[in-house]
């Protein structure tokens, strides 16, 4: 089910099983016959943990949606609530609890909180009386939760928000548990590296933590040697560009969830013979996306202009396995062709998919508005005239594109200049207000405390240099065979990459400079190791790092990660893990502030 | 070392043997006479009551407590009721059974820790006669009443009454019972006359051991083993009758010659006995009868104690102390006189080998002849456990050292861990500590509980001495001690907050495992308040902290911790208790020192109490957020007038934030509603809530000229975008015409390709080509491109001698414009020439 969690240098399937079993044996604490009641956004990371089939094992039989109002007819002994600990969620329970107790009274009702148990919404219940017709009232810690063979994610949409706009660091405490929780099943992690405000707060509640825990010291050799904390914040400019890898590029244009995205069906029909062509499937068509499927795994993190080249280099492979058959002649060749026939034809099938998936994104990325927009982000992030109103920019307000396009582009280059001038902050502000409406000033407020807009203060613009120093534009990207993580953005290198670089070498020393631009301290702490745990490592072998993302990590740093991996010479192994991953509208959308939209 | 044999007393098949273990340090006036004495099994300590029965109130009886190689722990004059019965619970706890049905419990030191009754009825009918037993439970109390009945608590700690039914045609006092627990049931086992009786919870019914026959006389003392697995029955002919306490069997029946009924008698077996015996002791006598008709006498010149242990039975007298055990089989193997056993020839090789003769090759040989070489190891190994002299543990533990050096893939395991395990039970047997414990019994009681018990006895360096020395996990050892240490530490009264806190922090430090909460509790409940908010500082678990800290009042600190640890949670339970707590005021000035708590609460009233959000803000000064709570507020309003008011507050604060573009652009947004609001009435434009370009939109949509050129100007809208978007919905509208006079009305702010483009959007050729030649030279071939005309743009590309340009144009091109194709190619190779 899960394999491919297993086949990277860190086997995250324990972490996974591990999950798995606490939630068995929270199911078998509700005796007999349940009903789970799902708190809607649980149920795509829930997805990856266990199927249903898991679920019935423990007698499991319906599955709802939490609403208001009543709650389905069931017969079952058992209703349980998986909900995040929010408050608004808890008037729904009550709601369902009231409502339900006139008719049966015979059914027992559980709660479990997801990730963790909140004495406000305990209070919340209380308050609303029905806490008491609670049997458990359990948590399911479900920090990280692992979406690949080397990826984790805690999928805390508004932690970025969160930290930076409400200075509330639930968010943190919860990775720093999930660092926790990483550490007693894969070792103590010796070193500690970090960037950013949020950073120094991770680390600082893990060295508690680890007081905290202490004696129960855990005896498993470290896996991981060293682990990188860093602040988005640090790097606003990343997720601000358009990604240009093949998974990052679905995520821009169709955008995935939980591992799977949703693609337009027209281009999956199943072209059969004799079939009228107007019962084209009208649901879209659902894929699920990772390292499990072969081919995916290989184009994911290749530039998209280089994702036609190996489809078809794919294609001839997979042409050329399905002619061997002519070549097979004793029946022991045959018999062996027909046992390889299902890996071929899911080959096939996978190729035929991404071919789709191809077609549908070249005629995006071909298209002018994309071009255009791509020149823009470019010149923005070369430095070319980052200091006036761009008319790329006005243009696009006059046709009233998308806010969240306009806002990407107006940030990247409030980032790219540290801060506009402010008439042309002013002038970008009045264009948005008068284009999308008054309402967005709170948007606007936010995105300027969050530090992604703001007006040009006495400074001087320091993002010349750090784009100098780390080496952010390189003029000559090779998107074919790359040599450089450039790569994934055809140009710019991600600066959050280039720090995870220059970490591992030749050290941070080296940027000091650039370090105290950044917002944010740095810091390195080290974890005492038990007698006898520290690794004795083999000639060769490389040294495995985690970086956690604090506030979002985008599909292109991810895959400039793997890129380093691969390299021979780099001698690291990067695991990555996130709060959230997040592209640049998905993460915009997080910091808005919609009111109209609350509005009755 | 010869003569190990010479305490050695056969009793069928098995040897008993007496070790002293301590000569008693205690000097007691008059012996153990007139006494009850109560002695803990494993080693525990030794409480003796004199002449308990005395009532006089001007001689109170003293009740001392002593260590188990008489050393004293406690002793004070007995002020409360006549006691019938000592005894000591699992946990080194003193029960003092009284006559009218109380129990007392002390601990080891003497202090009166709580009491409770065996029931109402046993105050009138008085306590006859009581015993403590011990079961997987706990431990329990039974008591036989002057009616004659029997009620038993099975566990003290949880204290649950059962009065027992009545045992019929029960005259006076049975004659003897014993207290068994069978089928994780307790029983009553009585005996009255020759009669045997079982009482349950429910019933009483008669038994009888097979193979004692009437004329075997009365039963008159009867004992339990250790494990409840057996019973022994003396009857007043001097028989003693064994077997299992299931009473389906019988093991022996012996005469003892002896007609008196004995003081005491008690089984002395070990696990895996070859000869399960019983102790019988009279006034002079001490008896050993085993299964076989045999028995082992010893004369005793003093009073005595026996106390059954799980291995053997220990012998308290005034003087000494000895453990009368039957000698383990290895030990008997290797100690027996003419011994061949592998074990035993290892022993004489080493001897031999110390004194240099070649006679311990010779020994060798022979063991390794018969492969034994292995067995006579582990027999060394294990018999050495069992010794308890030092010597001997030593010498057995060289020949096997010695042995293993022969073996080649021999596991040291069971060598290494006995060597540990005798020199921890060696420093516990120390007199100063007094724990003489067996090594059967150290494995049966477990190190953990042997930890429990030296830090109960307040031994705490010893103890910590041995988790070190055995490396047990902190969390397990050191810590736990500490932890211990710290809450005795706490009770001293006599030394001020200052030094304890500090003396505790210096010996727990940052120790695995060692909960500050709970030391700090603990001197909470002391009373000692100072001390537990000092001791808590050093709590890294705010968890635990917090809590306390509200408990104490201390609800600032509390919160404080709250926010340290990071753990939200913790902090919302802090602010809502505050909240309930404190006044207003004092709530929010308590918030304002600690941001991170201020920012949680905000988001909480963000979510359920918007007006204290405002007074939150208002209290920080905080216009800009002020500004924004009420723009918000002004989009939950339906009534366009409270809508307008709620801007006008917001602008205010925009204005006292220093904000100004905020000021303005909500004062725009004022006008703009109040312009939508006045064409509505007028017109029914339906344009309230639209953004300014929306409106001017619709308005430009409904043919409304003039009020959208006076919403450009009024609203100061940049031209391009406004001639955007009349270029937009003039085309929409077709209107042609007008479009090119808007075109020629000025110089357009956003050029011509942008009318080209409109116009070939809504299909018209015709007018798009109107523009072409408008179009600024950089945009022509584009311009020319978008309305299809491909020799214009390829001129304007060779014109320009743009190379990508023209390639843009041959990509446009079809087979059937070959002579534009030749053309373009031509003109591009020149191009490139250059």
């Amino acid at each position: 089910m899960a394999a491919h969690l297993s086949y990277g240098r860190v086997n995250l399937n324990i972490l996974r099983e591990a999950a798995r079993k606490e939630l068995r044996e929270f199911l078998d604490k509700c005796a007999g016959s349940k009903a789970i009641v799902w708190d809607e956004y649980l149920t795509g990371p829930f997805g990856l943990i266990a199927q249903y089939s898991l679920l019935k094992e423990h007698e499991v039989e319906k599955m709802f949606t939490l609403k208001s109002g009543r709650l389905p007819p069931a017969d079952v002994k058992n209703i349980i609530f998986f909900v995040r600990p929010r408050l608004e969620l808890m008037d729904i329970i009550a709601e369902n609890v009231f409502s339900e107790d006139k008719i049966h009274s015979s059914r027992d009702f559980h709660i479990l909180f997801v990730p963790r148990r909140s004495m406000l919404c305990e209070q919340r219940l209380k308050e609303q009386g029905v806490l008491g017709s609670f049997i458990n009232i359990d948590e399911y810690i479900l920090d990280l939760i692992p979406y690949d063979g080397d990826l984790l994610s805690m999928e805390y949409e508004s932690a970025f928000r969160e930290c930076y706009l409400e200075n509330d660091q639930t968010s943190l405490y919860h990775t720093a548990k999930g660092l926790m929780t990483l550490q007693a099943l894969y070792g103590t992690i010796p070193q500690i590296y970090g960037k950013g405000e949020c950073a120094r707060h991770v680390a600082n509640m893990m060295l508690r933590m680890k007081r905290e825990f202490a004696g129960s010291q855990n005896q498993i050799l470290p896996v991981f040697d060293t682990l990188l904390l860093l602040d988005r914040n640090v790097d606003l400019l990343t997720p601000l560009a358009t990604q240009l890898t093949y998974e990052g590029l679905i995520d821009e244009i169709y955008g995935i969830n939980n591992g799977y995205v949703k693609l337009p069906p027209e281009k999956f029909a199943q072209k059969k013979q004799g079939e009228a062509s107007k019962d084209l499937p009208t649901e879209a068509k659902k894929l699920q996306l990772n390292s499990a499927e072969e081919l995916y795994a290989e184009i994911r993190d290749k530039n998209f202009n280089a994702v036609g080249a190996a489809l078809s280099k794919k294609a001839k492979i997979i042409s050329a396995a399905f002619e061997e058959r002519h070549n097979a002649k004793t029946v022991g060749e045959i018999k062996q062709f027909v046992s390889q026939l299902p890996h071929m034809q899911a080959a096939r099938s996978s190729l035929a998919n991404h071919t789709s998936i191809a077609e549908l994104i070249k005629d995006i990325t071909t298209s002018e508005a994309f071009f255009d927009n791509l020149t823009v982000e470019q010149e923005f992030m070369t430095g070319v005239d980052t200091d006036k109103v761009n008319t790329y920019i006005e243009d696009c307000i006059a046709q009233k594109d998308p806010l969240i396009k306009i806002l990407r582009l107006v940030c990247m280059q409030s980032v790219c200049n540290n801060g506009l001038k402010q008439k042309v902050f002013d002038y970008y502000k009045r264009e948005i207000l008068q284009t999308y409406g008054y309402e967005h000033i709170l948007t606007l407020s936010n995105l300027e405390k969050a530090g992604l807009l703001k007006p040009q203060t006495g400074s001087r613009n320091n993002y010349p240099t750090i784009r100098k120093t780390l080496k952010l534009w390189m003029e000559d990207a090779n998107e074919q065979n790359p040599n450089d993580i450039s790569y994934v953005y055809s140009g710019y290198a991600p600066l959050s990459i280039r720090l995870t670089q220059v970490l591992a070498r030749p050290g941070w020393r080296s940027i000091e400079e650039v370090l105290k631009m950044l917002p944010g301290p740095h810091f390195e702490e080290r974890q005492q190791l038990p007698a006898g745990l520290h690794k004795k490592r083999q000639q060769g072998e490389n040294r495995t790092t985690l970086v956690f993302f604090l506030g979002g990590v985008t599909y292109a740093e991810i895959a400039a990660l793997r890129f380093l991996s691969q390299m021979e010479d780099s001698g690291m192994e990067y695991i990555i893990a996130t709060t959230k991953l997040v592209n640049g509208t998905t993460w915009i959308k997080s910091i808005m502030d919609r009111p109209e939209a609350q509005a009755p | 070392m010869a003569f190990i044999t010479a305490s050695w007393n056969p009793l069928g098949d098995a040897f008993y043997r007496k070790t002293e273990l301590y000569e008693m340090c205690w000097s007691l006036r008059d012996g153990l006479r007139d006494c009850l004495v109560a002695a803990a099994p494993y080693g525990g300590p030794i409480a003796l009551l004199r002449e308990p029965l005395r009532r006089s109130p001007s001689s109170r009886p003293q009740l001392e407590i002593y260590s188990a190689s008489g050393g004293s722990i406690a002793s004070f004059p007995w002020k409360s009721g006549a006691v019938v019965q000592l005894g000591w619970t699992v946990s080194d706890e003193l029960l003092c059974i009284q006559e009218d049905g109380s129990v007392l419990i002390y601990d080891l030191f003497g202090s009166f820790k709580r009491h409770f009754s065996m029931g109402q009825e046993v105050v009138q009918t008085q306590v006859l006669e009581a015993k403590v037993f011990h079961s997987p439970y706990g431990t329990g109390v039974a008591i036989v009443t002057g009616s004659s009945r029997f009620t038993l608590a099975t566990n003290i700690d949880d204290l649950k009454l059962r009065r027992l039914p009545e045992v019929p045609g029960l005259q006076g006092p049975p004659s003897c019972w014993a207290v068994l627990t069978q089928d994780r049931q307790t029983k009553v086992l009585l005996a009255t006359g020759p009669d045997l009786y079982i009482l349950d919870n429910t019933s009483c019914t008669a038994v009888s051991p097979p193979g004692l026959g009437p004329q075997a006389g009365s039963i008159v003392h009867m004992c339990v083993s250790f494990s409840y697995k057996y019973l022994a029955l003396f009857t007043d002919s001097g028989h003693l009758w064994t077997g299992p306490s299931h009473l389906q069997d019988k093991l022996s029946e012996v005469d003892t010659k002896v007609r008196m009924s004995p003081k005491q008698m008690v089984w002395c077996r070990r696990p895996k006995s070859q000869q399960p015996s019983v102790v019988l002791m009279w006034d002079r006598l001490l008896l050993v009868a085993g299964v076989c008709s045999d028995t082992i006498q010893f004369p005793l010149d003093d009073q005595c104690v026996c106390v059954g242990e799980l291995d053997g039975v220990r012998i308290i007298s005034s003087s000494n102390q000895e453990l009368l055990q039957e000698v383990p089989l290895v030990c008997q193997d290797i100690f027996k006189i003419a011994s061949m056993a592998p074990g035993a020839l290892l022993l004489e090789a080493h001897r031999e080998y110390e004194k240099c003769s070649q006679k311990a090759d010779e020994y060798l040989r022979e063991i390794k002849e018969q492969s034994m070489l292995g067995e006579a190891v582990r027999q060394c190994v294990e018999a050495a456990g069992h010794e308890y002299d030092s010597n001997t543990q030593k010498s057995l533990l060289r020949a096997a050292s010695f042995g293993k050096c022969f073996l080649t893939d021999f596991s040291a395991e069971s060598f290494v861990s006995t060597c540990r395990e005798l020199r921890v039970l060696n420093a516990v047997r120390d007199a100063a500590v007094a724990l003489p414990l067996t090594h059967t019994q150290f494995k049966q009681m477990t190190l953990q509980v042997l930890i429990d018990r030296l830090v109960y006895r307040q031994f705490y360096p010893l103890a910590i001495e041995i988790c070190r020395y055995l490396k047990i996990p902190d969390y397990q050892g050191v810590s736990r001690v500490l932890k211990h240490w710290a809450s005795c530490k706490v009770q001293q009264k006599d030394l001020s907050d200052e030094s304890i806190s500090r003396a505790v922090c210096m010996k727990v430090g940052d120790s695995a495992g060692v909960s500050y909460s709970d030391i700090a509790a603990k001197a909470f409940e002391c009373g000692r308040t100072e001390l537990a908010i000092k001791l808590l500082d050093y709590e890294a678990r705010s968890g635990e902290q917090v809590p306390l800290l509200l408990k104490m009042k201390r609800s600032q600190l509390a919160l404080s911790k709250a926010v340290e640890s990071g753990d939200t949670d913790l902090v919302y339970t802090v602010v809502s208790y505050l909240k309930n707590e404190m006044n207003r005021g004092d709530f929010f000035m308590t918030l304002r020192n600690q941001p991170v708590a201020l920012s949680l609460y905000r988001q909480f009233c963000k979510l359920q109490e918007q007006e204290t959000l405002k007074d939150l803000y208002n209290q920080d000064d905080d216009h800009q957020e002020l500004a924004n709570y009420y723009v918000t507020a002004s989009y939950r309003e339906k009534r366009l007038e409270s809508r307008l008011s709620l801007l006008q507050t917001a602008v205010d604060e925009f204005n006292k934030a220093k904000n100004e573009f905020a000021a303005k652009a909500t004062e725009e947004e004022m006008k703009l509603l109040r312009f939508q609001r006045k064409l509505d009435d007028e017109k029914g434009a339906g344009l309230l809530g639209l953004s300014l370009q929306a409106t001017m939109e619709a308005l430009l949509a409904l043919g409304l000229q003039k009020q959208a050129e006076q919403l450009y100007r009024d609203f100061r809208v940049p031209d391009k975008r406004y001639w955007w978007l009349k270029l937009k919905s003039l085309a929409e509208k077709e209107e042609w015409e007008e479009l090119e006079k808007f075109s020629k009305s000025k110089k357009s702010p956003i050029g011509y390709l942008a009318f080209v483009e409109v116009c070939m959007k809504s299909n018209n050729k015709y007018e798009a080509k109107k523009y072409v030649t408008k179009v600024t030279p950089e945009q022509r071939v584009k311009a020319h491109l978008a309305v299809s005309d491909l020799e214009g743009a390829a001129d304007a590309a060779i014109e320009r001698r743009s190379e990508s340009e023209m390639g843009a144009v041959l990509s446009r091109c079809s087979d059937s414009d070959r002579l534009l194709i030749d053309r373009l190619n031509r003109a591009k190779a020149s191009a490139a020439k250059k």
